[in-house]
This record gives C-alpha cells, structure tokens and sequence, in this order.
C-alpha cells in the first residue's frame, strides 16, 4: 500500500487546488492521517474511490471528536523598567523578569475517517476535516453521496457533536430525540439534573390549581370553610 | 467477486444510485403509515421501522434508532481504559467475547503490547466459539419470524447451552463473560475445560447436518427466502456492509482473511459466499461458516501450546498508552468491530469509539424492503441480524 506521502503527493497530482497536511500519530500503531481542508474534500473522496491503485470503495468508520478552547500559560521573558533604590538613591532601573501569559487556542470540530479497500485488501488510509470553530462554523462537506456508509455515522455525529454536513441527503438527529436541544458528546456537555423531567400536562393542571387556590385564599381569608 | 469498477461508479452516480428507490403507489387512495415497534416482537428489542404501505406492498421505510442509547462512548471517555472492559460486554450482548477481543486488540495496538502464544489460541477458540452459537441463534430467530414457532429456535439453543456453559466455566459468566485483558486474557484455560471444549465441538457437526436436514431444504423456507431481499454487491461494498450480509452478496471480504489479526493466519479455513444475495444467501452463508468454525476449532485445539496467557510484567494498575491513536477491528460474527481509539496520555481514553456492525448494516434496510411485502420486511430484518445494545449504544 502507498504510503501517507504518496497518498498525499497523488491527491495533489490529481485535484488542483487541494489542501492536504501529513498528521503523524506517534503510537506504535503507526496510523498516519491526512488532514483535508474542507474546499475540496467531495473532489478528493472521490479520486480516493475511483483511483485504480488506491480503490477505497469501502468507508468504514466516521468518527467526531471534540477538541475544545484551550488556554495554555506560557512563560514569556520581559523587560521592564521600575523604579528601584540601588545605593540609597531611588532611580530607573531595567530588569529582566518571568511573566506567565495565557493565550487561548480556539477548539474546533474534528472528523475523522477510516478508508479501507475491499477489491485490493488494504487499509486503513484514516483522513480528517476540522471545522472552523465549535460554535457557528461547523459545517463540513458530507461524504454521504460518494459512500453511502457515511449516512448514519454522519447523522451520529451531527446528534451528538453538532457538525452539520453540507449535501448530506438526509439530516436528522440519530440517536437523541427530535425536540432535543445540546450535543452530549461535546466536551463541555453538562447533564440536565433530571433527565426524566419532562413537561407534562399534569404541570400545567398543578400551575392552575396552585393559581386558583391562591385567589380563593386572597378572597376570603377566613379559609375556604373547609372542616369548619 | 464483482468489484465496484471506476466506470460503473462514474455512470450511476448522477443517478443517485446508491439512495433507495422512489417508488410510485399504484391506485388511488393514501398511503397508510404505520409505525413497526418499537415493541414489535421481530425487531428483538426496541426498534422502530415507519413504514408507508401502498397496500401489503412497503413503499417508504425509515429507521428510528436511539431507544437503547446510553452513551456508552461518553461513559468509557469518563473511566479508566481497564474499566470499560465490562462496558462492552454490553454491546453485542450475544457476543460480549469477540467484542472483549476487539477492544483489547484496538488497545493493543494504541500500547504496541505483544500478547503471548497461549492467549492467543484461547481468544481464537472463543471468538469461534462465539461466532458459532450466534449464527446458530440467529438463523433461530430468523426462522422463529418466518412462523416456524420455537422449534427451530430451541434446537439452536440447545446447541448454545453447552457453548454458554463452557463461557461460564472458564470466565464466569454465560453471556456477560469480561474475560480477555490487554496483552492477554484474565485466567488460564485447565486441560479439562480443554477436554470438555473437544467434546462439544466434537458434537457440533451433528447439529449443524440435523439443523440442515431440518430447513436447508424446507419447501416454506426456501419459498419465503428466495429471491427475498436481494441486496445488490456494488451497493453492500459502497454502503459499508460486513459479515454474513456482505458475503451473501458475494464479495469476498473477511477481515480474519485480510488482516490476519491474531493468529488467524496459521489456520486453513475457507470463506463462504451467497450468488444471489437474497436472504436464503445470508441463511446459507452463516451455516457454512459454522461448519468453517468448526474445522478453525479443531486446529486451534489440537495446536495449543503451554506457556502464560498474560505477560506478567504487564502494567495493570495505573495503565497511560502514549499519546496517539489506533483504530483496531476484528471479524466479529455480525460483522467488521472496530474500536477507535486517542489517548492524551491520561488515564481515561481521549476518545472512544465503537464501529458498530449492527448499525452499519442496517444502513441498506430500506433499499432491501422496498417493493416487498409486510409479511417479508421482518423476514428481512431478521436476516441482517443486529443487537439493540451495539445499534444504540
């Protein structure tokens, strides 16, 4: 099988314009990644399936992960000036100092795919796409109509991750109901106190009762006459 | 095999080939919309088909998944790489040993541990083991759907009793057995378990010729399963289907055969592939690769040779792979189990993801009923053969 270099120098041979970036995994598994940019992702999956050598006509596992703001502290060296006493007498001195600063790397959306081929028997070619945040700009281009296997994995992770999958034939939450707001795989999810809470219809009859009973004791305060 | 060629790809693509049919409702009058579950007793757990009728003919079927859902990939992300051994018993629960073995083949991979002689022929042993009493209940459920009633069923489940009770010997458990370990397997095997494992399999091709003689050539069996949800190769290869489904179809893909995982490579079996891809196709595929198991357990048994099933050195407590990331999978006999996994260098996966057999393959449901009758959508679906635990999750 082609190496990740090789993969990467034929995809650029054969779709002008494509971004491909070599992402080495230092396991001893020794699964390499290619990460795509998302512009011309429906054009490389495709030349990934059709090339005579490579032949990926089976997608077998599509996978999301979160990859949050982060904040990392780095030391940073500064100069400054201060006033400092030095022989009794107060002047302007330069000193060197550690100062720690906090600088926030932006989180993105990241899916990962894992290409095998069933007609030479060999694999796995693992590609990504990163979104471009993890809040508004989270589409990517959907791999649904090049390999249908793509279909539910990508319904998966749009329940469960929020990417949104542009030319995806077929939308819909998988997993989480229909009315369901948040994303639980995210990093950041915080579990409702009560998932069995629901609204019910009993709610609103206790909201009007508490209601009726409240004006009943406003208007006559001696009590309702009840066991007198 | 019919591989997928360029040229065919290229012309049936703006056809929209590969996305299920429209089909036209004949006559006048509405659709009727039913919803098949989720307590249907066919779909053997909590699954939801919405059909559109046009009469007993199925012109529209949509899935509805999730009833089962308990994030089982967020769990595992939240405890220890160890603890979620258990957790994946959970997944297939007919086949919680060749779910223990991909997990910790995938770990495995993540860690570049080496797993000794030994262990490996007990993982072989199971994992057949495994594959035999899951085909041989679900060629029982999907004959319990046809309307054969119990019968079928009970005889296939006679035969798994005694694969269950030598689970429960060696690990403890019948179905839940959270035996194999990363680099190994939990406890040894004794010569007499051996023994008794000979024995059975031993039996084994009796029941599988009695089970034949009873439906391979049943009149109602073959009339109800030929020419039954044909699933074409081009579409099974493209929608990612694995396992018996895909090898009904006829193209030869098995991972023991491709990866050579484990040892799988020291022993000769032989891969089985349908013609026609029909659920008869499906049926006859996952006999014959019992009989296939059986003649890997015989080699395996016969070849075991002494030593550890567990390098003693091996790091239990306070176990951190590298930083990195491996996706590992396995032949499991509902089809391609893949883990994958990224570790951060803590002591909790990163990320953890199943690629669940079950799911994927019922990716092609609604291409196969549409047309068809009622009466054979459960006869279909019986014929992918899922579990609810892997689907949700």
């Amino acid at each position: 099988m082609k190496t990740v270099e090789e993969i990467k120098a034929a995809i650029e041979a054969a779709v002008p314009g494509a971004v491909v970036e070599i992402v080495l995994n230092p396991s001893p598994s020794g699964q390499h990644s290619l990460r795509l940019a998302p512009g011309h992702a429906v054009e490389v999956a495709q030349f990934l399936r059709d090339d005579a050598e490579l032949a990926l006509d089976f997608l077998s596992n599509v996978t999301g992960v979160d990859w949050p703001d982060k904040e990392i502290t780095e030391k940073v060296k500064v100069t400054r000036t201060v006033m400092k006493t030095v022989d009794g007498v107060e002047q302007q001195v330069e000193e060197t100092v550690d100062e720690a600063r906090k600088r926030v790397v932006p989180g993105y959306l990241e899916v990962v795919y894992h290409f095998f081929s069933m007609a030479k028997k060999h694999g796995p070619v693992v590609l990504r796409m990163r979104t471009v945040n993890r809040t508004d700009q989270v589409e990517l281009p959907s791999l649904t109509p090049i390999w249908r296997s793509a279909e539910f994995q990508e319904r998966e992770i749009f329940d469960l991750y929020g990417v949104v999958f542009t030319g995806h034939p077929d939308l819909r939450r998988l997993l989480m109901w229909d009315g369901f707001k948040d994303h639980p795989m995210r990093r950041d999810y915080v579990d409702p106190d009560d998932y069995e809470y629901e609204p019910t219809a009993h709610d609103a009859v206790l909201a009007r009762a508490a209601a009726h009973k409240a004006a009943q004791q406003s208007a006559s305060p001696e009590g309702t006459g009840v066991g007198q | 095999m019919t591989t997928t060629s360029t040229a065919f790809l290229r012309e049936k693509m703006e056809e929209g080939w590969n996305r299920p049919p429209v089909i036209a409702p004949e006559g006048e009058g509405e659709l009727l919309e039913i919803a098949m579950g989720p307590h249907h007793p066919s779909t053997h757990g909590v699954f939801r088909m919405d059909l559109a009728l046009d009469g007993e003919r199925v012109v529209r079927l949509k899935p509805v998944f999730g009833y089962l859902h308990r994030n089982h990939e967020k769990i595992a992300e939240q405890i220890s790489y160890l603890a979620s051994m258990p957790y994946t018993d959970r997944l297939d629960y007919i086949c919680s040993l060749t779910n223990n073995w991909a997990y910790a083949l995938a770990v495995e991979k993540l860690t570049g541990q080496e797993v000794p002689e030994r262990a490996e022929y007990i993982r072989v042993i199971l994992a057949e083991f495994t594959r035999i009493q899951n085909h041989a209940s679900a060629i029982g459920f999907l004959i319990q759907e046809m309307g054969a009633s119990g019968t079928p069923l009970m005889y296939a489940f006679k035969e798994r009793e005694k694969i269950l009770d030598l689970f429960e010997t060696l690990t403890g458990s019948r179905m839940m057995c959270n035996y194999m370990r990363f680099g190994g397997c939990r406890v040894d095997v004794s010569a007499a378990w051996l023994e008794e494992a000979r024995k059975v399999v031993a039996g084994l091709p009796r029941f599988i010729d009695e089970f034949e003689n009873l439906l391979s050539g049943n009149e109602i069996l073959m009339a109800r399963c030929q020419g039954v949800g044909i699933l074409r190769p081009e579409l099974a290869v493209n929608a990612g289907i694995t396992g018996p489904m895909l090898r009904g179809s006829g193209v030869n893909y098995d991972i023991r055969k491709v990866d050579h995982y484990g040892i799988y490579d020291r022993f000769k079996f032989r891969v089985p592939l349908g013609d026609h891809g029909d659920v008869y196709d499906r049926y006859m595929v996952r006999i014959l690769e019992m009989r296939e198991s059986i003649t890997i357990l015989n080699q395996a048994l016969k070849e075991i040779p002494g030593g550890p099933v567990m390098d003693p050195k091996a790091k239990i407590r306070g176990f951190r792979p590298k930083p990195g990331e491996a996706y590992g999978r396995i032949e499991a006999p509902k089809g391609e189990l893949g883990f994958y996994l990224i570790s951060d260098g803590g002591p909790n996966p990163y990320r953890y993801r199943v690629r669940p057999p079950s799911l994927v393959n019922l990716t092609v449901l609604e291409d196969m009923c549409l047309g068809s009758d009622v009466a054979d959508v459960v006869l279909i679906f019986g014929s992918v053969d899922i579990v609810l635990g892997e689907v949700d999750r």
